[in-house]
């Protein structure tokens, strides 16, 4: 798989995850459906990130492993590197598997606490043969330097590291089979102030270095800012607004971006006292039984009476800016 | 300048636990005055939560023990009266809010019962005065449809809702003091947003004090009056917020103030990452602990552990070097 600078590595066309509800202690039976992703559509290029944001419960994790196959999707498609992953089956996509990781949200979680990190980091190296045991154990090492850590870790269990070392851990697990696209899921938000920092340039570094996409998943804004080239906002399943980084940030077209964008505390008093803030009212809806027409309308400022009988079609407003809403461009 | 309702002194609280002595908070001293939201801020193991749990006794004993120093609350030391004379001032006079809405609720008794908990114990009211209470607090932190949702379970609620139960049994008996230990930290920041103007319009109209404990020098921006640093059990740096966001002196104050992206300023640029972790401490200090990780650091540090001393009107901090000329302070 060879691709040049600005290709497209990853394309989601009409992406849509439905988790079955069940009911009923003897019979049981199928009631109704979680919308947890309904319909999303998107692209990654070769070498840049896509941020994904959202309160939690609006199915950005959803996404990310809908994308992975970990979840199959109820419908759409997912093109990497232009081969279509939803019609692999079996051994085709677990070859696939190798081209695209993951790194999860709580590194306390994610590795295995009987296994050495060594093991952790070698054992999808083994698993898809492309080392043999001293090469795996080599490559290892090397792997460990790249993220930051001694070498001489490889013997030591995860409970000795911390939560910053054993993130660490995840990255050099998720680079060893050298992917394309590596899906971040909140890969910070459990970490401290100062490790964040420490994680975000260290993924930064090695984006430059092997030319890496990611899918960088997270709720704080302010650091999805800062890695993304391009933004995109989900609500309830959807995405309501995709822009390049600089775009969204200095003029978000969507209310619901523009209510997220005004909660995010900025660190200077000063700019604080200043600010205008939106703060929405009422929490999101249930995925289960989704508003009809628009879904934020039941916590839109602007929402008017076509908001509850035409779902918004996500349209270019301006070109790389998409959004779905009917009074978009309007300010809250 | 206003009366100080909390006065603590010269905090120190260890664990003593198999593999020694760990030193949580190492001898901290600040004042909380009337009507006043004061920050403490510093990283998971920096000891903001130990400080806060040793004023209101809730360290578990063993292993865990305050060694020495005061908390005086109008004049009295919380730490040396008897257990009865300070259960009659703790959740009533001062009372806390804890980090977690998920696990901080008994699942089996409903919302209004236990928002109804504290006033059953300190105030003798009739149980038709505790429904109306209730009934208000509820409405006071904004809970929609109060009276419906009073004989709701914990599970019945979102995380948000949850918060403001939390807040509304804080409220309770009127305190004088609020400890909000990281509050906001398992929400969304829509809901986070939601919380903080509650709370900013609950001081404004009860007046009551509030401690801010958090590691997120975003949220202290906004509301907070003053800020604490802490590092390693100590207070590093002390001054009001328009002040230590212009002109932070401590190195580790810096870097914890570039370690953040600034939305309003584009972002892109490279975080500032601080290498290394905080330490954990077995002995009092005889260095300063931040010096290991800090890149102003000079031969002084690794000699003697620096005390707060005065860098500017109103704001003092616990480092020997000038961060501006890199040079020790004279």
């Amino acid at each position: 798989m060879t691709l040049n600078g600005n290709e497209t590595l990853l394309k989601v066309e009409n992406l849509v995850k439905y988790f079955p509800i069940f009911q009923g202690a003897i019979i049981r039976r199928k009631t109704g459906n979680i919308h947890a992703v309904d319909g999303i559509s998107f692209e990654i290029k070769q070498g840049e990130t896509l941020g994904l944001v959202g309160e939690s419960g609006c199915g950005k994790s959803t996404t990310g492993r809908t994308v992975l196959q970990l979840y199959r999707p109820t419908s759409g498609n997912v093109y990497l590197a232009g081969q279509n992953l939803v019609t692999m089956k079996g051994e085709e996509l677990r070859k696939m598997r190798s081209k695209m990781q993951m790194i999860f949200q709580d590194p306390y979680a994610s590795l295995n606490s009987r296994m050495t990190v060594g093991e952790i980091i070698a054992e999808p190296m083994l698993i898809h043969g492309t080392a043999n045991r001293k090469e795996a154990s080599a490559k290892t090492q090397e792997l460990l330097r790249l993220v930051g850590l001694e070498p001489e870790y490889s013997n030591r269990f995860p409970h000795e590291f911390s939560g910053g070392q054993r993130q660490r851990v995840g990255v050099a697990r998720a680079l060893s089979l050298q992917p394309s696209l590596i899906v971040c899921d909140e890969p910070i938000s459990s970490l401290d102030v100062s490790i964040q920092a420490q994680v975000v340039n260290l993924l930064e570094d090695l984006q430059k270095q092997f030319n890496l996409s990611y899918l960088f998943i997270a709720h704080d804004l302010s650091m999805v800012q800062h890695i993304s080239t391009s933004v995109a906002v989900m609500y309830l399943g959807v995405i309501v607004e995709l822009a390049d980084q600089n775009q969204l940030y200095t003029s978000p077209l969507h209310p619901y971006t523009q209510s997220l964008l005004s909660a995010v505390p900025i660190p200077d008093p000063v700019t604080e006292k200043k600010r205008r803030r939106h703060i929405l009212v009422g929490e999101i809806p249930s995925p289960a039984n989704p508003p009809s027409g628009c879904r934020f309308r039941t916590r839109c400022p602007l929402a008017a009476e076509i908001c509850t009988q035409v779902r918004p079609e996500f349209r270019e407003m301006t070109p790389g800016h998409w959004v779905a809403c009917h009074m978009a461009g309007q300010s809250i | 300048m206003m009366a100080p309702i909390l006065n603590v002194q010269g905090l120190e609280t260890q664990f003593r636990l198999e593999e020694g002595t760990i030193r949580a908070v190492n001898g901290i001293s600040f004042q909380l005055n009337e009507g006043e939201i004061l920050g403490i801020v510093g990283e998971s193991g920096c000891g903001k939560s130990v400080t806060m749990m040793s004023i209101l006794r809730l360290i578990p004993a063993p292993p865990g023990k305050v060694v020495a120093g005061q908390a005086l609350y109008k004049g009295r030391d919380l730490l040396a009266m008897k257990d009865e004379e300070f259960r009659q001032i703790c959740g009533s006079q001062i009372s806390m809010i804890f980090q977690d809405p998920m696990t901080s609720f008994n699942p089996v008794l409903t919302i209004g019962r236990q928002i109804a908990e504290p006033l059953e114990a300190h105030l003798s009211l009739t149980r038709g005065q505790v429904y109306e209470r209730v009934v208000e607090l509820m409405t006071i932190v904004g809970i929609p449809n109060p009276k419906d949702r009073f004989n709701d379970y914990p599970h019945q609620f979102s995380g948000g809702m949850r918060q403001r139960v939390m807040i509304a049994m804080a409220l309770a008996c009127s305190p004088q003091i609020l400890i909000a230990d990281e509050p906001t930290t398992a929400l969304d920041v829509t809901i986070q947003a939601q919380i903080i103007e509650l709370v900013k319009e609950l001081r404004d109209k009860l007046g009551m004090a509030i401690i801010w404990i958090t590691h997120d020098l975003g949220v202290t921006a906004g509301l907070v009056d003053r800020v604490l640093v802490l590092y390693a059990g100590l207070i590093i740096e002390e001054a009001s917020v328009e002040e230590l966001y212009a002109h932070p002196e401590h190195p580790y104050t810096i870097a914890l103030l570039g370690s953040l992206p600034r939305m309003d300023a584009g972002g892109r640029k490279r975080l500032v990452s601080i290498e290394g972790k905080p330490p954990v401490l077995y002995e009092k200090p005889t260095s300063c602990p931040f010096a290991p990780r800090c890149k102003y650091r000079i031969e002084h540090c690794s000699t003697e552990n620096p005390l707060l001393m005065q860098v500017r009107v109103g704001h003092t901090a616990a480092c020997w070097v000038d961060p501006k000329t890199g040079k020790e302070r004279s």
